[in-house]
């Protein structure tokens, strides 16, 4: 199991530097400059992926927790917590990433007219509270419960928030704001999109493999521990 | 019919409880009051009906809180949860019974509320009421569950306002939209949404929250 | 070879870092009374909520072949809400195990453990000893094929104590039942089988 593991960890590192330095050069060198807003739209093709990834490891913590209660098999605590963690790391990035595309576009650097950074503002605050709740329970199958089903809480929260925030600009009446990148993406844009994204999921699912790994020899050592006792 | 009749007496108990404690009612009540007076001294004098709806929403939004705070204060301090936890009847009905006191609680204490809104601010509109009364059923849903699991914890009260404010931003939006915008079917309807969403996932996964 | 009742294979049971309850293995045969002693902090009340499936084991497995509404469960706290009445809290529970002919059977057992008097009155103003016998009754108010009594004699005096060795001889052979005590000597005699906790 933990040989897996290391495999996979070793296989997801290596496409996640290739296709990270690759989106990078392509972001940076090959894409033409966006027709309105010039060199500083480059960091959409860093934000937008970087956001995707975490809505995509709060879905997969959603889905292990789900595991959980359908089977009650408890490593699917330790694999759900770590996804959480990973999508709170790439939420945290995508706050500062689109905190930095706010600064260079509209000389802010916090804009509630912008949905994203809205949306994601509301669920940091959701899966901090997350951890909050894991700190302050024992650990034990319960706890594990509780933190599955807040795990799909805010799997249903996502797309509830973005309806509300969506409906809330027609009541606060801000400017909307959104990046101007164009009305149709050209095929070179696509193309550096697509490997920035999938360079961004390669490195989640690095640091995923690599957090649960360590995470579980943590576990190991600490029952060869008891057994030795 | 055994599952209504489950919900019937859990529902009847809690508030047979509170009509013997009768500390979480009168509280939420003066609570809110006070809070509306904290906020029109809070507020500068030309501040828009639309302003003050919102700190009314806010209102609601703390003493439907202060309320949740206590909702399983007794089930966790004499641990009477296992007992019920341990009866054969569905889990899911000492959410339901517990969560229709929760509203219960909360619609008494909005009977105080919108009324002295009216006398210390100005008028609302008939959609404030529909949309608090949609809110109601949200924050009730939701509410019981996330005190179920704050109860849980070693943090309790200190735990549940951390649970309760980001889930309940939607049911804030869609609150104050439906009382001061122009079209609030919108607003109502996404109420109605986010309630039936979260009422049936907290109602299937009570269940977890209280078992292992 | 009958089914039993309770099978225990390896059973632990941690709380974060501590670990109360490690590699138990026992069975109960379905009629049986099993004793369980052990000193304060050995996990006796722990392995009795494992029993009634309000803890998950985390380690090991355990079987109980009766369902939840099968259950009685005595347990350190009385398990009734302070506020609410004797009668009230029986009631409340004679709802939810569908009990029939509630109110006769609440009735019984209330006299049987001397608390008809006082069926009225909130728990919050009943004794410790009071609380403990409605406890008994609590737990036996559904006629349990599995009983779970956590420390029955605690906090009862002489006279009470002696309704409780009542109870434990009528259910002994009659249904399943596990008794902890720090006091095994008045419960030995009821058990038959015995399980020490280290």
């Amino acid at each position: 199991m933990s040989t897996s593991l290391r495999n996979n960890s070793a296989i997801f590192a290596v496409a996640a530097a290739v296709l990270l330095l690759g989106g990078t050069a392509l972001a940076f060198y090959w894409v033409p400059n966006a027709p309105l807003e010039g060199f500083r739209q480059r960091i959409f093709y860093f934000h937008v992926p970087i956001a995707l990834t975490s809505y995509a490891c709060f879905g997969w913590a959603a889905w292990k927790g789900l595991r959980l209660l359908w089977t009650r098999e408890r490593h699917y605590d330790l694999e759900s917590y770590t996804a959480v963690h990973m999508g709170v790391i790439f939420g945290i990035l995508t706050l500062l990433t689109g905190s930095i595309w706010a600064r260079t576009s509209w000389g802010h650097w916090w804009v509630w007219g912008s949905r994203q950074l809205v949306l994601f503002l509301v669920l940091f605050l959701f899966y901090a509270a997350y951890f909050m709740l894991r700190f302050s329970v024992e650990p034990g199958p319960r706890r594990a419960n509780m933190s599955a089903v807040y795990a799909l809480f805010g799997v249903a929260l996502i797309p509830v928030s973005f309806l509300a925030i969506r409906l809330a600009e027609d009541l606060v009446h801000p400017v909307v704001l959104t990046h101007d990148v164009g009305s149709k993406l050209s095929a070179s844009q696509i193309t550096t999109f697509l490997v920035c994204l999938a360079g961004m999921l390669a490195l989640a699912a690095t640091l995923y493999s690599n957090e649960l790994a360590g995470k579980r020899l943590d576990g190991r050592l600490r029952e060869l521990r008891e057994a030795l006792q | 019919m055994r599952y209504v009749a489950d919900v019937a007496a859990l529902a009847r108990k809690d508030i047979l409880l509170e009509l013997r404690s009768r500390d979480t009612v009168p509280a939420m009540v003066l609570f809110v009051v006070s809070a509306l007076v904290v906020f029109h001294f809070a507020l500068p004098a030309d501040t828009s009906a639309t302003a003050e709806t919102g700190l009314l929403w806010i209102a609601l939004l703390f003493t439907a809180l202060l309320g949740l705070v206590r909702a399983f204060v007794a089930e966790r301090e004499q641990r009477v949860l296992d007992g019920l936890v341990l009866a054969p009847c569905d889990r899911s009905a000492i959410w339901l019974g517990k969560a229709i006191g929760v509203l219960a609680f909360l619609v008494l204490a909005e009977v105080v509320a919108l009324p002295a809104f009216a006398l210390f601010f100005g008028p609302f509109s008939w959609e404030l009421v529909a949309a608090v009364a949609l809110a109601d059923v949200g924050l009730a849903a939701v509410g019981t569950l996330l005190a179920a699991m704050a109860a849980a914890s070693r943090a309790r009260e200190l735990l549940l306002p951390l649970l309760f404010l980001p889930l309940v931003i939607p049911i804030v939006v869609g609150g104050v939209g439906a009382s001061v915008a122009d079209g609030p079917g919108r607003f109502l309807a996404f109420l109605g949404l986010y309630d039936a969403v979260f009422a049936i996932l907290s109602w299937a996964s009570f269940e977890y929250v209280v078992t292992e | 070879m009958i089914h039993p009742l309770i099978r225990a294979r390896a059973l632990g049971r941690d709380f974060g870092a501590k670990r109360v309850l490690r590699g138990l293995d026992f069975a109960v045969q379905p009629g049986g009374f099993l004793l369980v002693t052990g000193r304060n902090g050995s996990g006796k009340s722990t392995l009795l909520s494992l029993c009634a499936g309000l803890l998950a084991p985390t380690a090991g497995e355990l079987e109980v072949a009766v369902e939840r509404g099968e259950v009685g469960y005595l347990a350190h706290e009385p398990l009734v809400y302070r506020e609410l009445t004797a009668l009230e809290n029986l009631d409340l529970y004679g709802r939810l195990y569908r009990v029939p002919e509630r109110r006769e059977r609440i009735g019984m057992l209330l006299e049987r453990f001397g608390l008809w008097d006082a069926r009225h009155e909130r728990i919050e103003a009943y004794s410790r000893g009071m609380a403990q016998r409605l406890a008994l009754c609590r737990a036996l108010l559904h006629e349990p094929r599995l009983l779970l009594l956590d420390e029955p004699y605690s906090a009862l005096d002489n006279e009470a104590s002696g309704l409780v060795d009542a109870l434990l001889s009528e259910l002994a052979g009659e249904r399943t039942v596990v008794v902890t005590s720090h006091d095994p000597e008045r419960v030995r005699r009821f058990a038959s089988e015995e399980l020490a906790l280290a």
